[in-house]
């Protein structure tokens, strides 16, 4: 599958980003300096250096052998798509369906899948029992509920499918510009497409199906694809056309274009390709390079012309996209065997009355003449009447969920959407996250947020951790004080604190506001830069601010470096002055717009030159703050590109004045090793500010120069040409050789911190999901510091964690001999549990941090088990590089060997296979792409939505959907139970003491609208209060609700019930009269009081669940109970033939008989009363967390300030016992501070 | 949802707003122990008052039941009662006396009761057809009166099983050689006389050569004015259960003696059925039952019990409110 395709690829794509460094500019060569070109562009090509480029070299000789054969068939007519409507060319429209059924198939396929469930399997077989003579019940009374129950699940079905159609339609009717005749293009829908038409697509459009690539906007046919949906990775790939048909780069060559193209069949495998193109009588083998992919996107270049090769399904990226796996929910999955459990109830009651039958026929029946010849055999009743209202409550959740306007994101206009109603309660139960991190917990965007030049910082020095630290000491403090009753000393903070505490208790909406104020400083949202890209703020440094700093030189050199060392170009904007910038890196666009910011502006690329617009400070001061803005060019006389084992990347410029400077930019510790002695004097105060930028999850990077004699250069310059010009597998080590050799005795200016920015509300997020004992695994495509630097930014790591990390060493790696790197993990994985035991003790948690290739290894056979032990056990899992595969892999795993609830979110197509995999699947939908979408059973606009998601409507729906099932089944037992009492009153011979229609509305009418109430608005308590016990969510995962003992309470609890409701009435109403007028009970009147006993008692009952009473409880709960009565009246009143036992039943019999209405009174009120007594002593003595929080939100309401006071004590205390997330970080760094404190004063 | 929509919702607060949002205003009730001390106390002053006037009201009601099935039968027939019941040339009469404890007002209410009888049969309760019943033989489909259906291959009015074996003892009551005043009218339920069986239904074809089962009709007096039929078609819930047979309409004296002269013809011999002849006033509630009365001061009283219980364990094992110490959380904390 496409899987293996994923994972070949991704160990390609590993290999061509270490070799970045190679790829040097000669390929671009080839490009003619005849063609015409605007002036000034620059080559794209050549600064996007990839090392994917090593393009014509590549011959698939032995592939280009197979076209023609089997499986390689495919003919593609270009720019005739006439030629494709009929057959053997006739290939599929480009329109696309990922709906599941279709008008015809809809009614079969349905029905299947609802009869696959046991329930719905279930009362079918009761439906078909009924068909039989046999039965008991009328046919219709069976079958009607059948057809309501599975009828709702389909129209459910109907819908959710409709969505997908919309959505489809959505996508086909999406317009793309397409070759007419002649050279003139016009728009065309995509589903119209066909194979063999021409297509042009502009700059950041997707490509409309698989195109084969002719000619680009750049001469040399290149162009830049970004693959995100297809598998995740973020930057950006080179697609290269084939050099004959390079000069089809307009719109009027086209009208006589013609070219045949044989290539493979359709399949999934999307980084192979094979074919041939035949063009001018000549054939040229094509491959992967020339193949543009549906689902990808057109970037950086302003469009290009292809032919369209794959269409619809036939893509490769379709192809790909797997059927999403209906899941069930651990709850649903569990009902299974309630259903088995009281289906074996109903056939050992089935038995008992068959046996009894028999026996008694044999023995006594033949003497009751009364009945004559009495030889048939009777079938017990079945009382079918497991009903499945769920699905319609659950797919009112997902209505409600969907509505929440909480979870709607105003900037995209975005709101959550549950896909799948079916897991909904899941969502309550789920103990691990897994989550992607680029689109998901970042936004792709990087920031440039603070900068220690010369030994100083700028940009604010404390870290947000100390901020919330102090603070929350503070307001500890004050609560001390407070307590000790310290009351006249007022302080402002004290009042802070006050009126928060106030609003809490009143439980308003500002609640969540106030009371996270602590940590909504985490959050920059409010202080969102006005400036993308850059988040800084320090009025020494801005405008232009810094020329009055004494370290004059370093700044400067500073912003020179971040100006010139780059491989970025600049765009012109709509705005005069500011520049926006393309960089291959996010990071590196982010410099480029801070030295704007700074008055370093680059505006001008040239192969040679980079000009720089600078602001003079030594020049005349003209005005006050108005210096001169002169233009300075720098001649760029190499450029040493980064790679990731370099790690580094310098330019060397030579100033106007001939005076050569390196600059260089790189990791830290690659920097300071490379440093010159007299080029340390920051090092220390740099090394500090390094720290804390790392505790905040920047990503740094220390900025370095030196001067360069023109006579070593020259001498250098030599050696580094030739090295540049070899060619062989040295070449490689030789260039880095020689790179070394100049990047020495480097001074040190400083470094710059760039935030890979989180999205709005992560940090949050995560901490409030940790508090809630979640725990999150980070899986990304990255590289491991980038994925450290956003585990301390969401603070799943800190600085006091113990950090294990595995990973192979490079030796290893290199010799790739499975059982040297098995034993190497292993080794690993051993030495970390042994400090794990070592320390359990102590309060320290542990952080995992595995690499892709090291998480291969530990993935096998025996590895796996002591490495997901190990997992487990660590506070926070960060595995980095690894690919779409291992990421469904590690799910799967996680899920098997852990049997927890997992959820898997994400937000491209990389993360599909996660998605699916997991329990729960969530994509962001925020982001362009809608595959992570497609597959998941819930879609968030962003991921900070997951909070609100999990801990408010996952901890709602799992109590009510366990509640209403427990419900569901007390109900039936009841019910059905009285019927069985009866068959042992009737000599088992199948007569029902309820009429038919008595027993069809008991599921469908008379108790179904307080279920639905139960299951759909049932609170626990209220949405601020779960978000401020995150802890409450615990539940789920625990299974309090819907725990075996729990069910079989339940069902004893029905058992209890129905005795007393049916032997209540035989003893009270037979045999004496029941009415003054001395008329006797018979079957009619009796079955109808029983039956009023039962529906007052399941009503009653499921009003003793309910805590959270609307006017929409209060309704179905009394109006249910009404509407009993008044359906007994209107059936009674209809001709005898018709109402059958009900007839007048009410009017004239029960009605009028006082006895009715003590039996009524009296049975609801025993038959409750064993639950009643059941949950005040657990009340009393026992108490569960929501009953604990009901009572102090509601009972403490209108008490003093000390109680507000308890309330938010009790809210820091349930945060305590997390390991991972902001909060827990500023605990510990509060612990720190204060044994540093204590130690200070026993030192005084 | 658009944009303005949700604009739209925001500034109004409508209820539907209120409702996708799960904001609605709510009562939630919280179980305190005051609530579930005065609960208790609520039930038990309910029920024990309800149960004491029911009790009392029960036993107003006079109630004399006489079994006569064995005694009805001469002694010579006793070991083989099923052959003296089937055997027609037998006199079937026989006397019983009834002795009156207690004053018991009139209307005095006569009741058979049938032990062991299985009306509720569902073989016995399908075998009807209540379109006949109300049309007669104009309506033909009476399926579901097998095996009584044809007789002779003429339909059988009225049909069925039910019918069929219509219970047809009769009883006259003599009081000092006066014949008590008996009325057999209104004894089924009016609405059964009205609309389920015909006015113009005649019985017909009924009991008539070898399908002869119980009672017989007189086939002039239309089904509508059949109440012993009547009374019959309505299938009792339970294998044992009364069914009306008149009214005494003169009140009876303590120490009276009343002599029953009754016919024996009803077969309960073949299947070990007890016959009953049951005298009963009744009272508002209806007949002669403790059993009400006596839950009712059961439950009354056992809920006051748990209402002491639950205050002495209240006020033992208090646990304060919104305990803070039972909170999860907390909980760990203290077991380390």
């Amino acid at each position: 599958m496409t899987i293996v395709g994923i994972c070949s690829f991704f160990v390609e794509g590993q290999g061509s980003t270490a070799e970045e460094g190679a790829g040097t500019c000669e390929v671009v060569e080839i490009a003619a300096s005849t063609r015409r070109r605007k002036m000034g562009m620059v080559r794209w090509s050549k600064l996007y250096s990839f090392a994917c480029l090593r393009t014509s070299t590549y011959e698939p000789s032995a592939a280009q052998e197979l076209i023609g054969q089997p499986g390689f068939s495919r003919v593609v007519f270009c720019n005739e798509p006439h030629r494709h409507k009929r057959k053997p060319y006739k290939y599929p429209y480009n329109y696309i369906s990922t709906t599941k059924y279709n008008v015809l198939t809809f009614l079969p396929r349905a029905l299947f899948e609802q009869f696959r469930r046991v329930a719905n399997f279930y009362f079918l077989l009761a439906a078909v029992l009924s068909l039989a003579s046999l039965a008991p019940l009328s046919r219709a009374s069976l079958i009607v509920p059948l057809v309501f129950v599975v009828g709702i699940s389909m129209l459910k079905e109907a819908v959710e499918d409709w969505h997908r159609f919309l959505q489809d339609l959505n996508v086909n009717n999406r317009t793309v510009k397409a070759h007419a005749s002649n050279g003139e293009f016009v728009d065309k829908l995509w589903k119209e497409l066909r194979v063999g038409d021409v297509v042009k697509v502009n700059k950041d459009e997707y490509f409309p199906s698989d195109l084969l690539l002719l000619s680009s906007s750049y001469e040399d046919g290149v162009c830049y694809v970004e693959t995100m949906n297809l598998d995740g990775e973020t930057n950006l790939k080179i697609k290269r056309s084939l050099e004959d048909t390079l000069s089809l780069n307009e719109d009027e060559e086209f009208g006589r274009f013609k070219a045949t193209v044989r290539c493979e069949d359709p399949n999934p495998n999307l980084y192979t390709f094979v074919g041939n193109l035949e063009f001018e009588n000549e054939s040229h083998p094509l491959s992967p390079a020339q193949l543009l992919l549906r689902d990808s996107k057109l970037r950086n270049t302003d469009y290009v012309y292809g032919v369209v090769i794959f269409s619809g399904h036939d893509t490769k990226a379709v192809r790909n996209s797997t059927r999403s796996p209906s899941k069930r929910s651990r709850v649903e999955r569990k009902m299974d065997h309630i259903i088995y459990l009281l289906f074996s109830m109903l056939l050992l009651v089935s038995l008992v009355s068959s046996i009894g039958s028999s026996l008694l026929m044999k023995h006594d029946m033949d003497d009751w003449w009364y009945l004559q010849l009495p030889d048939d055999n009777k079938v017990p009743d079945l009382e079918g009447s497991d009903s499945k209202k769920e699905d319609l409550v659950k797919v009112l959740q997902a209505m409600l969920i969907n509505k929440d306007i909480e979870m709607y994101d105003e900037a995209a206009c975005k709101s959550v959407q549950a896909r799948t109603s079916n897991l909904n309660e899941e969502l309550g139960q789920v103990e691990m996250i897994l989550s992607d991190k680029t689109g998901t917990l970042t936004c792709n965007q990087m920031e440039f947020r603070k900068c220690s030049i010369a030994g100083i910082s700028y940009g604010g020095d404390t870290t947000e951790v100390d901020l919330a630290a102090s603070k929350r000491m503070n307001a500890d403090f004050e609560a001390c004080q407070f307590s000790i009753g310290e009351s006249d000393r007022i302080s402002q903070s004290f009042e802070v604190s006050n009126f928060s505490a106030e609003k809490a208790v009143l439980g308003c909406p500002e609640v969540q506001d106030n009371a996270n104020k602590g940590i909504s400083r985490l959050s920059r949202t409010e202080e969102e830069s006005v400036i993308k890209g850059f988040n800084f703020r320090d009025d020494r440094l801005m405008n232009k601010n810094w020329i009055h700093r004494s370290s004059l030189l370093e700044i400067t050199m500073f912003f020179r470096v971040m100006a010139l060392c780059h491989t970025g170009i600049p765009i012109e904007d709509d705005k005069i002055d500011k520049l926006r910038y393309e960089a291959e890196s996010p990071e590196e666009v982010a410099f480029l717009i801070a030295s704007q910011e700074f008055e370093f502006q680059f505006c001008r690329r040239t192969q040679s030159v980079m000009v720089l617009k600078e602001f003079d400070p030594s020049g005349k001061e003209v005005e006050r703050y108005h210096f001169k803005v002169i233009f300075r060019e720098y001649k760029l006389l190499n450029l040493l590109e980064f790679s990731s084992s370099r790690k580094r990347m310098s330019v060397i410029v030579s100033n106007e004045d001939g005076q050569i400077f390196l600059l260089c930019k790189g990791a830290d510790s690659i920097i300071f090793d490379r440093l010159a002695d007299n080029g340390r004097t920051y090092e220390q105060a740099t090394t500090l500010h390094l720290s804390n930028y790392a505790e905040d999850g920047f990503r740094t990077l220390a900025f370095a120069y030196r001067i360069v004699e023109a006579a070593e250069y020259e001498c250098w310059n030599t050696a580094f040409t030739k090295a540049k010009t070899t060619v062989g597998p040295e070449r490689e080590e030789l260039l880095e050789k020689a790179s070394e050799m100049i990047e020495k005795d480097l001074i040190l200016l400083g470094v710059a911190a760039v935030e890979d920015k989180l999205q709005k509300g992560v940090p949050e997020c995560i901490d409030k999901l940790a508090q809630a004992g979640l725990k999150i695994w980070l899986l990304t495509g990255d590289k491991r510091e980038t994925a450290i630097n956003i585990g301390f930014a969401c603070s799943l790591l800190r600085q006091d964690m113990k950090q294990f990390h595995l990973s192979l060493s490079r030796e290893a790696e290199s010799n790739n001999q499975v059982k040297a790197m098995k034993e190497e993990i292993l080794h690993q994985i051993e030495n970390s549990y042994k400090v794990m035991c070592e320390e359990r003790n102590k309060e320290a948690p542990f952080a995992l941090v595995i690499d892709g290739k090291a998480f291969e290894i530990a993935l096998r056979g025996d590895v796996k088990d002591e490495f997901l032990q190990l997992a487990v056990n660590c506070a926070s899992v960060i595995c980095c590089r690894v690919s779409p595969k291992q990421k469904a892999l590690i799910t799967r795993l996680v899920k098997e060997y852990t049997g927890k609830t997992t959820l898997a979110i994400g937000d491209g197509a990389n993360d599909v296979g996660m998605i699916q995999e997991a329990d729960i699947g969530v994509g962001i939908s925020g982001m362009e792409g809608m595959q992570a979408v497609m597959a998941s059973d819930f879609s968030l606009p962003q991921f900070r939505f997951l909070e609100r998601l999990l801990i408010v409507h996952g901890h709602w729906c799992y109590q009510r959907i366990s509640k209403m099932v427990l419900y569901f089944v007390y109900k039936n037992v009841a019910f059905g139970l009285t019927l069985f009492y009866f068959e042992l009153y009737t000599s088992f011979s199948g007569e029902v003491l309820y009429d038919d229609w008595y027993m069809t509305m008991f599921n469908v009418l008379l108790t179904s609208l307080p279920v639905i109430a139960l299951g759909v608005l049932e609170q626990d308590v209220s949405s601020d209060v779960c978000l401020q016990f995150p802890a409450l969510y615990q539940q789920g995962p625990r299974n309090v609700h819907f725990k075996w003992s729990r069910i079989i309470g339940w069902i004893l609890n029905g058992v209890v019930s129905s005795l007393v409701i049916f032997l209540a009435n035989i003893y009270i109403l037979s045999p004496s009269a029941y009415r003054q007028n001395g008329y006797v009970a018979d079957i009619s009147s009796l079955g109808a009081i029983t039956y009023t006993c039962i529906i007052w008692t399941v009503n009653c009952q499921i009003a003793l669940i309910t805590s959270h009473f609307t006017w929409i409880q209060h309704l179905s709960i009394w109006g249910s109970i009404l509407l009993w009565y008044i359906f007994l009246v209107l059936y009674g009143a209809l001709p005898p033939y018709l109402s059958g036992k009900a007839f007048h039943v009410f009017i004239e019999e029960i009605g009028p008989a006082p006895l009715y209405w003590m039996v009524t009174l009296l049975v609801v009120i025993v038959s409750l009363l064993p639950y009643f007594i059941h949950i005040v002593i657990q009340r009393s003595f026992n108490p569960m967390d929501d009953h604990i929080i009901q009572e102090m939100k509601y009972c403490f309401r209108k008490d003093d300030v000390t109680d507000n006071q308890t309330w938010i004590r009790e809210q820091r205390n349930s945060q305590r016992s997390t390991r991972i997330g902001f909060s827990a970080r500023v605990d510990a760094k509060i612990v720190i501070q204060r044994t540093v404190a204590s130690k200070e004063t026993i030192n005084l | 949802m658009t944009d303005t929509d949700r604009v739209r919702h925001r500034d109004t607060k409508t209820a539907f707003y209120l409702f996708t949002q799960q904001k609605l205003p709510a009562c939630k009730p919280v179980l305190t122990p005051a609530w579930v001390i005065t609960i208790f106390l609520f039930t038990g002053f309910i029920f024990i008052p309800l149960g004491l006037v029911t009790l009392r009201a029960s036993r107003s009601v006079i109630e004399i039941v006489e079994r006569y099935d064995t005694e009805c039968v001469p002694e010579p027939f006793r070991i083989d009662k099923v052959s003296y019941i089937q055997d027609d040339s037998i006199p079937k009469n026989c006397s019983l006396f009834l002795k009156v404890h207690k004053y018991m007002k009139a209307p005095i209410y006569i009741y058979y009761q049938l032990d062991n009888y299985y009306q509720n049969h569902r073989r016995y309760v399908k075998s009807r057809s209540d379109q006949q019943l109300l049309n007669g033989q104009k309506y033909q489909a009476t399926s579901s009166c097998q095996p009584v259906e044809f007789n002779n291959a003429r339909p059988i009015v009225p049909c069925g099983l039910i019918a069929w074996s219509l219970f047809n003892d009769t009883f006259t009551f003599i009081r000092e050689r006066a014949e008590l005043k008996v009325n057999r009218k209104n004894i089924a339920w009016k609405s059964d006389r009205d609309h389920k069986f015909g006015k113009n239904v005649y019985p017909s074809n009924f009991q008539n050569g070898t399908l002869i089962g119980g009672g017989k009709l007189n086939p002039r007096i239309p089904l509508s004015d059949q109440e012993d039929l009547i009374v019959w078609m309505r299938t009792s819930a339970l294998p044992s259960f009364r069914k009306l047979y008149g009214r005494i309409e003169e009140d009876l004296d303590a120490d009276d003696v009343v002599l029953v002269q009754l016919m024996n013809n009803y077969n309960t011999y073949s299947f070990g059925g007890k016959k009953k002849l049951v005298l009963s006033t009744s009272s508002w509630l209806g007949g002669k039952n403790d059993f009400f009365g006596l839950a009712c001061v059961f439950v009354g009283s056992s809920s006051l019990i748990l209402a002491i219980v639950f205050m002495l364990l209240h006020l033992k094992f208090q646990r304060p409110y919104g305990d803070k110490t039972c909170l999860p959380w907390n909980r760990k904390s203290l077991s380390g």
